[in-house]
């Protein structure tokens, strides 16, 4: 008891009597501000959120990775040197001696085995990525082998380009795991998902120390990684859900990056000088699905007249500055086979003759569906609305919370989805979703982005899937080219914007790079000074 | 407690009259029914509670699925993963299971967090609570002695500093009010630790036993985790505490006008009884049982979490996670958080009861 007052009295004395000096962070921590709510499980052969995505990649290893400063160019992970057979079948990977996992047993062939296996037999939201390579949870004895300790193979089911394989690959969610650790976590044949939904078994740069939802995410270094133990000792993600929380944390030095601030409060920091602001253009496209559904968007003309409805310079200078840039292709700009093709800007007059060629220059009334929790999103309704009302479209705006509205364009029930698609891995064929249809009918095998706008075009379909086969990268490369320019005037959406990520943080911190996708934001290599 | 003499004809009524057969058999007995009755109603409110958020839940025009997993999966995936969870069964069978789980204690998995939805409960429940607790008593505290100044002093300066005051507090949103107070006592005059409960090198220094920060510090008997966080909690606290402050102080003068206007109080002063007495003894002493409820109340609506509140101090409190899971179709998380809702509620209004008990003879 007498501790406990004796407690109460210094603390209430130190709180309340002296002004709280800001402490500065410890030199060996790295903490940063952001929204990373999203997580839900932080098993690879389970994620598909973003954040996650950054943490599997700063904690586990995958055979190869995309070089986070040049997206063409693999760079050897656990795996050191690979090869591909002359049929184009079988993928023979060696991987680097001495590895170790944080539990200290060693990364061998087997592991990579057990982790690929892994994800086609849990088959969850990523099984799809080894899935598509015609490796299934029933055939997974014969496709996956492990030769020697050092020596993994795979076989997929077709010659599909290299280029493809290996990129795909390099998604997080082949991380390799600890499959020691994981048998002896496992419940009910669960190859320990329900384990690893909220703890690690990675050999990455970092290991899992805590994660609170809606609180904190710890990672610790690991000083026995391949490559050199980090720079920092512990890297702190907080939640911070609110903006200008996250911006007045900062400005006091309680965290060394914030990760989620508007263009105004970029501005803001600027001006009082003492900052660095750094940015990257992302893989993720924001854009407009038209369903075909809708009588007047079946009509090619109207979705082209739409496309020339948008505003997309004066939407970037404003509502959307420092966080989109734009692009109307279905590429992301660092991918293979991306070409700068952005031939839509407002052109009031060229819409309404558009409108009138179709039979519709009375106008006519159209509704979007949009996730509220996004004010940008919003801001381009808004603006669609002003230009198309200029040609007697009367845009209703549906702004819903983003899993309903999200239901509704799954369901094909809306008539304009604004929202965002990212990439699954680094290589063009995952975009075609905005390509490939084989299957227009209400129920089919497979649901692409271009079956969500109910529009389906058997030639592009059959260029986009022979692409997929293509060996020679030259051709491939000027493919995805040529299918970008044919696509662009009769698709079913209205491509917009490239995401841009963009982090406030203190001088001191050295190195930190956001990388273009949220696996290749790497921590290994910074520190503070 | 004494009672002030207007009163006392209610207390010769309520006292067993003389020769009174009453035996305490039979009052075990009243009380003993009386307990059951309570226990009747507080089951049919809590079944009422889950049946109707269920159904909500469930007739939301969202795919619990696309949170479990995600817009990528295969149709392969999202039938089998629908199948596993019996998301294809008539609702009515659902809520039949899952009442049937909530009764043998198994709230289930939830979705967002991936931890079992008591375990997810018994985190964020008890940061609104120390949050609560700390912004009722500053409410209490400086609420009810505001409030019975104005009404003394009606029409004066205080009266009217209070009234706009309260004002002020109902109709600022909590959300710019904490901003404000972030930038005032957070940024410049460093007076106060910012968003979060805690700094983040000193989170896990003392172990967990209440989940109340302040409360398990003071118990490890650890000055700096204590101080630390307090000085998290100080600003938040005093935000919440300002708005119940608004409204306890209003109730309090209104309720102590009709008092002060009484005939017993006017008999009570020609008696030659001291004004302060008159106040606090008499006036005061008979707005106490309202003035619990109205204290319960506003208690009541703390424990529920302050979403804009704990969104914008970080705080990671029940309003937040039952908000979060809502807009994420993550029903086990959504039905326990309101079990817990309601539970305070419950709670809440019995606690007031038993203290009607304590204050007011007549109630016993």
């Amino acid at each position: 008891m007498k501790k406990l007052l004796a407690a109460l009295a210094i603390g209430a004395g130190l709180a309340l009597g002296a002004p709280v000096v800001h402490a500065e962070t410890p030199k060996d921590t790295l903490i940063e501000a952001w929204r990373f709510d999203d997580i839900i499980s932080l098993d690879p052969a389970e994620m598909y959120e973003i954040s996650t995505y950054e943490f599997v990649g700063n904690v586990y290893v995958t055979l190869i990775s995309i070089d986070p400063h040049d997206t063409s160019h693999i760079v050897p992970r656990a795996a050191e040197s690979w090869s591909v057979s002359d049929d184009g079948l079988t993928y023979t990977f060696k991987l680097r001696p001495g590895q170790k996992f944080h539990s200290g047993n060693p990364l061998t062939a087997a592991d990579v085995v057990y982790s690929f296996q892994r994800m086609t037999v849990l088959n969850l939201a990523p099984a799809f990525l080894i899935q598509d390579l015609g490796i299934s949870a029933d055939n997974a004895k014969d496709t996956l082998k492990a030769v020697d300790d050092l020596t993994f193979q795979l076989k997929v089911d077709k010659p599909y380009a290299p280029s493809y394989v290996i990129n795909v690959l390099s998604a997080s969610n082949f991380a390799i795991v600890d499959s020691k650790l994981l048998k002896n976590h496992e419940t009910n044949n669960d190859w320990g998902n329900g384990w690893l939904k909220t703890n690690s078994a990675g050999s990455g740069p970092f290991i899992l120390k805590s994660w609170k939802p809606d609180e904190t995410l710890v990672i610790e270094a690991n000083p026995d990684y391949y490559g050199g133990a980090p720079k920092l000792k512990r890297v702190v993600w907080r939640n911070i859900a609110e903006e200008s929380a996250q911006r007045l944390l900062l400005e006091s030095g309680d965290v060394d990056i914030a990760r989620n601030l508007s263009a105004d409060q970029l501005d803001g920091l600027r001006q009082k000088g003492g900052f660095e602001v750094t940015s990257t253009a992302q893989s993720t496209s924001l854009y407009i699905g038209l369903n075909l559904k809708n009588k007047y968007l079946a009509n090619p003309k109207v979705r082209e007249a739409i496309r020339y409805l948008v505003d997309y310079q004066g939407l970037e200078k404003t509502a959307l500055r420092e966080r989109y840039v734009t692009n109307q292709t279905f590429l992301p700009s660092s991918f293979l086979g991306y070409v700068d093709s952005n031939p839509y800007k407002l052109d009031i007059a060229k819409a309404k003759s558009l409108l009138a060629e179709a039979g519709y220059a009375d106008g006519f009334e159209l509704s979007v569906d949009l996730a509220s929790t996004f004010q940008e999103r919003m801001d381009i309704a808004q603006s669609l609305q002003g230009t198309m009302a200029q040609v007697g479209i009367k845009l209703k705006i549906l702004s819903e919370d983003a899993k309903t509205a999200l239901t509704a364009y799954r369901a094909r029930k809306h008539d304009l989805y604004l929202g965002t698609w990212g990439v699954d891995y680094f290589d063009p064929n995952t975009n075609m979703v905005f390509v490939v249809n084989t299957d227009n009918s209400d129920e089919p095998a497979s649901k692409p982005l271009s079956w969500r706008n109910s529009w389906i075009d058997p030639d592009l379909t059959a260029k986009a899937q022979a692409l997929l086969m293509e060996r020679d990268e030259a051709k491939r490369k000027a493919g995805y080219q040529d299918l970008i320019k044919a696509w662009q005037p009769i698709s079913p959406f209205a491509m917009l914007y490239q995401e841009v990520q963009v982090a406030a943080l203190l001088p001191k911190v050295k190195n930190f790079y956001l990388g273009p996708s949220a696996e290749t934001t790497l921590y290994v290599g910074v520190s503070k000074e | 407690m004494s009672k002030p003499s207007a009163a006392s004809a209610t207390e010769i009524d309520s006292a067993p009259p003389a020769g009174s057969v009453a035996t305490s058999q039979q009052r075990a007995r009243h009380m003993l029914l009386a307990g059951w009755e309570t226990l009747v109603s507080v089951a049919a409110t809590f079944f009422g509670l889950l049946l109707v958020t269920f159904v909500i839940g469930r007739l939301m025009p969202v795919d619990p699925l696309l949170a479990i997993v995600g817009e990528r999966a295969s149709e392969d995936t999202y039938n089998r993963v629908r199948e596993e969870l019996g998301l294809n069964l008539p609702i009515w069978r659902q809520f039949l299971i899952y009442a049937w789980n909530v009764l043998r204690g198994d709230f289930g998995m939830s979705v967002l967090t991936a931890r079992p939805v008591a375990e997810d409960l018994l985190r964020v429940f008890p940061a609104t609570a120390e949050l609560s607790i700390v912004g009722i008593l500053i409410g209490i505290v400086a609420g009810v002695p505001l409030g019975v100044w104005a009404a003394v002093y009606r029409n004066s300066l205080i009266d009217h500093v209070m009234r706009v005051l309260g004002l002020v507090g109902y109709s600022v949103p909590i959300f710019w009010l904490g901003i404000m107070g972030l930038l005032v006592f957070y940024l410049e005059l460093q007076w106060v630790s910012g968003p979060g409960r805690i700094e983040v090198y000193l989170d896990g220094q003392v172990p967990t036993v209440t989940g109340m920060i302040l409360i398990d510090s003071a118990i490890a008997g650890d000055g700096e985790v204590f101080s630390n966080a307090l000085s998290h909690i100080v600003l938040p606290a005093s935000l919440l505490g300002y708005y119940s402050l608004a409204y306890i102080s209003r109730m309090t003068r209104s309720l102590m006008l009709e008092q002060l206007g009484q005939e017993y109080l006017l008999t009570a002063r020609i008696k030659g009884v001291s004004r302060r007495r008159l106040v606090w003894r008499h006036a005061f002493g008979n707005i106490l049982v309202p003035l619990i409820t109205v204290i319960a109340l506003s208690f009541a609506s703390l424990l529920e979490g302050s979403v804009l509140t704990e969104t914008v101090f970080a705080w990671p409190g029940i309003g937040r996670y039952i908000t979060n899971a809502l807009l994420n179709a993550d029903m086990n998380a959504v039905l326990g958080g309101t079990i817990v809702v309601g539970t305070v509620f419950v709670g809440v209004n019995l606690l007031s009861d038993l203290l009607y008990k304590i204050v007011d003879p007549r109630a016993r």
